[in-house]
């Protein structure tokens, strides 16, 4: 019962991050395509509750931020002038959820822009640009993972349960898939198709090459409890009374593979983002102005940015808390599934 | 068996070049190697700071050059070494951009223009001490001239179908003759190397030119009149060359030049990896720097001569496919062509990009914005009332107006613009994936015409790709590129504005120009190339610019400066706006503190 609990937890934890980017529309102040040129690589903007006279005030604000005269990286803080922070504000239009209209974003201010997390190249606000660039992320990990269970439950299911040459190709087609370099299958699919590429059209592409390589690995596990489990007395008896093979998977196999399966989706979701940010790093994923996390470090592979703008570093940190919460999501849903089958096991032989 | 041959050959070199380096820097056993001028010699006296002699100066190289042979070097790191080894009659100088004498002391050019004398210094000697003389000049205009061997530059010494006839009148003068009078005059002789008779006349005669000099090549097969010699490969890692004991310049105080001893060329690809090396004080220059390596160096500028030279010679622009594309097989560009085609809808274009952006965020403010392909880098040729229209959307509209295009509203606010059809203008610009300066411009252009209505899909490809893509497949519908001309004189750039040219990148080797105005460029171009006068072609070449900016083929953007660096060691560091930047003087570079050079 602890354990359950455990996982709920860090199901809860994943909610809530989840929550977070899904509502990047709401949350972040701009639209992450827009290029504000008088501030390229701007450092993060500092919130202020006290003035530069030393006087306290209870609301937040910050100082306008200009480029230094004949400088064009170095800023400087306007500090005649204090912009208060304002919330619910009205600014770009977005679509909430992908869904809703809506102009509100949680927090901006008046005159001038506020960069929390600083700006890219093209002075495009960074925190706007993580959270949007999340949405493509970790969606490409959840359809990518979510395509890959399918295809994998569905061949593992068939190579198990009906065994003979059928189970002999499937796994020899499935170990092929485990020995193929991904990366570089990628690069190939990658270069097959057509140059210029709309970023939905780029987006959808990447989740299918990420999910048809994917798919073996999960094939290989389902194949292995639907053998142990068709072999089950309980299986048998009712195979005795006269169930067919499709009640007998739907009824009796396939819930033995759900311990598996949700396990392998805890894995595979981080896993299939960090491949999405992979390609989009090296320029093969969503393309320009869309933002996705590995196209936001894309920008480090520059040298002169490594080493001035560490506010560009901040995607790489975003992605931490995930993958963390997604491990630890897998590891209690193992343990969970693990006694639960090691109960089963010996109760049944 | 040979390959087995050149391999010990190359081990044996390898071993010598150790044991060298374990010792000081030994100069061959050659007997009497002058160090001081002798009166029978013509030496070339350099103004200039005089400077102490010794050290090893290190740089680095973008890439291995692929031969030492003038004949087939056609690759950038080639020319940047063999220019450090080689010497031609008449020289270019970098920093003035006018011609000086080199290995010829004098040059007198006939009345009528077609006859060009050139009287040789005496008692100069390859790097090997072999004579130079008139007959190596000979030998050398009869290897470039033959169609055999394939020489990359031989196009520049035919002239008007016929190639330049040469006469030697005595062991010190040079007669040569042109069937047409040529714009350049004696510009043409910069890069000409004169090769050593001596040791090429017989592979010559074999017909094994192409082959010779290899990087690979033992240093005693190798000579040249240049201010460093062969001496020594390691594949993979460095070229090293080794003064010269006989270059034929001495300075103000007639010591021989050039002041170093050794000049080593490391083979570093990456242009961040080569701003590493010079932070860790591997290498001692460092050039073409982007403007944001720039600036992270100049923060610690105390360590570190930083100079901004001004434009260089470099422009970038973006252009579309105006080829002949065959509708059946690429329905899709031939259908956008019909929009490329019109100037007023390249013109609009032009009007919406904000290449003050360009200048600022790419080059951190080191640039300049381009309306014409001349570089304000190059003051002489520049035709300075080419008109600069600020960026300006409402004339981009009105313009896209005119030619028949409008608006329509889409669900989000936005307006998309639409052709006559009714089809959306949406279109795609290949860029080079290693060029960081390019795709930000391109980002930049792809936000300013998003403005317009106009969609832009970014697609990197490697730079080899690409240029299948322009020249052979002509698949592409625009393309962003830069050209960087080796030369301030607009006859370098002839095969881009030629129709017929190769690299008239957006309809390249036309049999007849397409446009009036395409003629009318080639007829400026040829007449040019025949005119004697700078102010005659310089008329002319005005012009050219004039009709490029008016009908855009290319929409120039911006022109970085080049942007350089040296330790503060490094005496007589002046860098250029031409290739090579900071090596075009090497035999004046010196170390000024040589006992913090001499550890290494």
């Amino acid at each position: 019962m602890i354990r359950r609990r455990g996982w709920k937890r860090w199901l809860l934890a994943l909610a809530v991050l989840h929550g977070i980017v899904a509502f990047a529309g709401f949350l972040a102040p701009y639209d992450p395509t827009e290029q504000d040129r008088e501030r390229p690589y701007l450092p993060p903007m500092k919130i202020h509750l006290v003035d530069a006279l030393g006087h306290f005030h209870l609301h937040p604000f910050f100082y306008p931020v200009h480029l230094r005269g004949r400088s064009f990286d170095q800023f400087e803080e306007n500090t005649d002038q204090a912009i208060p922070l304002r919330f619910f504000v009205s600014g770009a239009r977005y679509r909430l959820l992908g869904l809703l209209p809506s102009r509100i974003h949680l927090f901006g201010a008046q005159t001038s822009r506020i960069y929390l997390l600083g700006s890219d190249a093209y002075g495009r606000d960074q925190f706007s640009r993580i959270l949007y660039g999340g949405q493509i992320s970790l969606l490409a990990g959840l359809l990518g993972a979510g395509l890959t269970l399918f295809f994998g439950t569905l061949i593992g299911a068939t190579a198990g349960y009906c065994g003979g040459w059928r189970d002999g190709l499937l796994m020899r087609v499935a170990e092929l898939f485990v020995a193929l370099p991904w990366l570089y299958l990628l690069f190939a699919l990658r270069a097959f198709l057509p140059l210029a590429v709309s970023p939905v059209q780029a987006f959808f592409l990447i989740i299918t090459v990420i999910g048809a390589v994917g798919w073996a690995r999960p094939a290989r596990l389902v194949r292995g409890v639907v053998l142990s489990a068709k072999e089950r007395d309980f299986v048998r008896a009712a195979r005795g009374f006269g169930a067919t093979d499709g009640y007998l998977l739907r009824r009796h196999i396939l819930p033995e593979t759900s311990g598996v399966i949700l396990t392998q989706a805890a894995i595979l979701v981080p896993q299939f983002v960090l491949a999405e940010m992979t390609l989009s790093f090296l320029g093969l994923g969503v393309p320009e102005p869309v933002p996705s996390w590995g196209s936001l470090l894309g920008s480090l592979q520059q040298y002169s940015v490594l080493v001035s703008s560490w506010w560009m570093y901040a995607p790489a940190l975003a992605i931490v808390p995930f993958f963390l919460v997604y491990l630890g999501l897998a590891s209690a849903l193992q343990q969970d599934a693990g006694t639960g089958k090691i109960e089963k096991t010996t109760g049944g032989t | 068996m040979v390959r087995m041959a050149r391999l010990s050959i190359l081990r044996r070199l390898l071993g010598c070049g150790l044991l060298l380096a374990c010792g000081t820097v030994l100069s061959r056993p050659a007997g009497g190697i002058p160090q001081q001028s002798s009166p029978s010699e013509e030496l070339l006296t350099l103004p200039g700071e005089l400077g102490n002699r010794g050290g090893r100066l290190v740089v680095s190289l973008r890439a291995e050059p692929k031969t030492l042979n003038p004949l087939t070097a056609a690759d950038a790191p080639s020319r940047e070494v063999i220019g450090a080894m080689q010497s031609d009659l008449v020289h270019i100088n970098r920093a003035a951009q006018l011609t000086e004498p080199a290995l010829a002391k004098s040059w007198k050019i006939s009345p009528d223009g077609l006859e060009y004398t050139l009287i040789l210094r005496k008692g100069l000697r390859f790097s090997d001490g072999q004579p130079f003389d008139a007959d190596d000049v000979l030998f050398t205009f009869r290897v470039y001239l033959d169609e055999k061997v394939h020489a990359t530059q031989r196009d520049l010494l035919i002239i008007d179908g016929k190639p330049i006839a040469v006469h030697k009148i005595d062991k010190w003068t040079i007669v040569f003759r042109l069937a047409k009078t040529y714009g350049v005059r004696e510009r043409l002789f910069d890069g000409v190397v004169i090769l050593p008779r001596h040791m090429l006349e017989k592979p010559y005669e074999e017909g094994k030119l192409g082959q010779v000099w290899t990087i690979s090549t033992p240093a005693n097969q190798w000579a040249g009149l240049g201010p460093f010699r062969l001496k020594e490969y390691v594949p993979g890692q460095r070229l090293v060359l080794e003064r010269n004991p006989y270059y034929w310049k001495i300075d103000s105080k007639a010591n021989r030049l050039p002041y170093l001893d050794e000049l080593v060329f490391l083979f570093v690809p990456n242009a961040d990896a080569q701003v590493l090396r010079f932070q860790s004080g591997e290498t001692d220059l460092i050039s073409r720097l982007g403007a944001e390596n720039f600036a992270v160096l100049g923060r610690q500028e105390h360590r570190y001569t930083m100079a901004d030279a001004g434009p260089g010679l470099e422009y970038n622009f973006v252009f579309f496919n105006l080829n002949d594309v065959d509708e059946k097989q690429s329905p899709e560009i031939a259908r956008k062509q019909k929009w490329f085609r019109q100037v007023k809808f390249r013109q609009a274009v032009s009007a919406a990009i904000d290449r003050d952006a360009i200048v600022r965020l790419v080059y951190q403010g080191r640039g300049a914005g381009l309306w014409g392909p001349v570089t304000p880098g190059n003051p002489r040729w520049v035709n300075t009332s080419v008109a600069r229209p600020a960026r300006s959307l409402e004339r981009a509209r009105s313009l896209l107006k005119d030619a028949g295009f409008s608006w329509s509203n889409g669900p989000k606010g936005d307006s998309t613009l639409v052709d006559a059809d009714g089809k959306a203008v949406e279109f795609s610009v290949l860029t080079s994936s290693t060029s960081a300066d390019r795709t930000k411009m391109v980002t930049l252009i792809q936000d300013d015409l998003k403005q317009l209505g106009m969609r832009v899909q970014v697609v990197p490809l490697e730079l080899r790709s690409l240029i299948d893509r322009i020249t052979l497949t002509r698949e592409y519908e625009a393309c962003i590129l830069a050209i960087v001309s080796p030369d301030a004189d607009p006859n370098v750039d002839l095969n881009t504005w030629l129709s017929s040219g190769g690299n008239h990148l957006w309809n390249p080797s036309q049999a007849h120009p397409a446009t009036a105005w395409e003629a009318e460029v080639d007829r400026l171009m040829e007449e040019q190339l025949i005119a004697t006068s700078y102010e005659r072609r310089k008329k002319l070449f005005d012009r050219v610019q004039e009709i490029l900016a008016e009908n855009q083929p290319m929409i120039f953007l911006a022109s970085p400066d080049i942007l350089v660096g040296a330790k503060n060691s490094i005496g007589n560091f002046h860098p250029a706006v031409l290739e090579p930047y900071v090596l075009w003087n090497v035999e004046q570079l010196y170390f000024k503190n040589n006992s913090e050079n001499s550890g290494r």
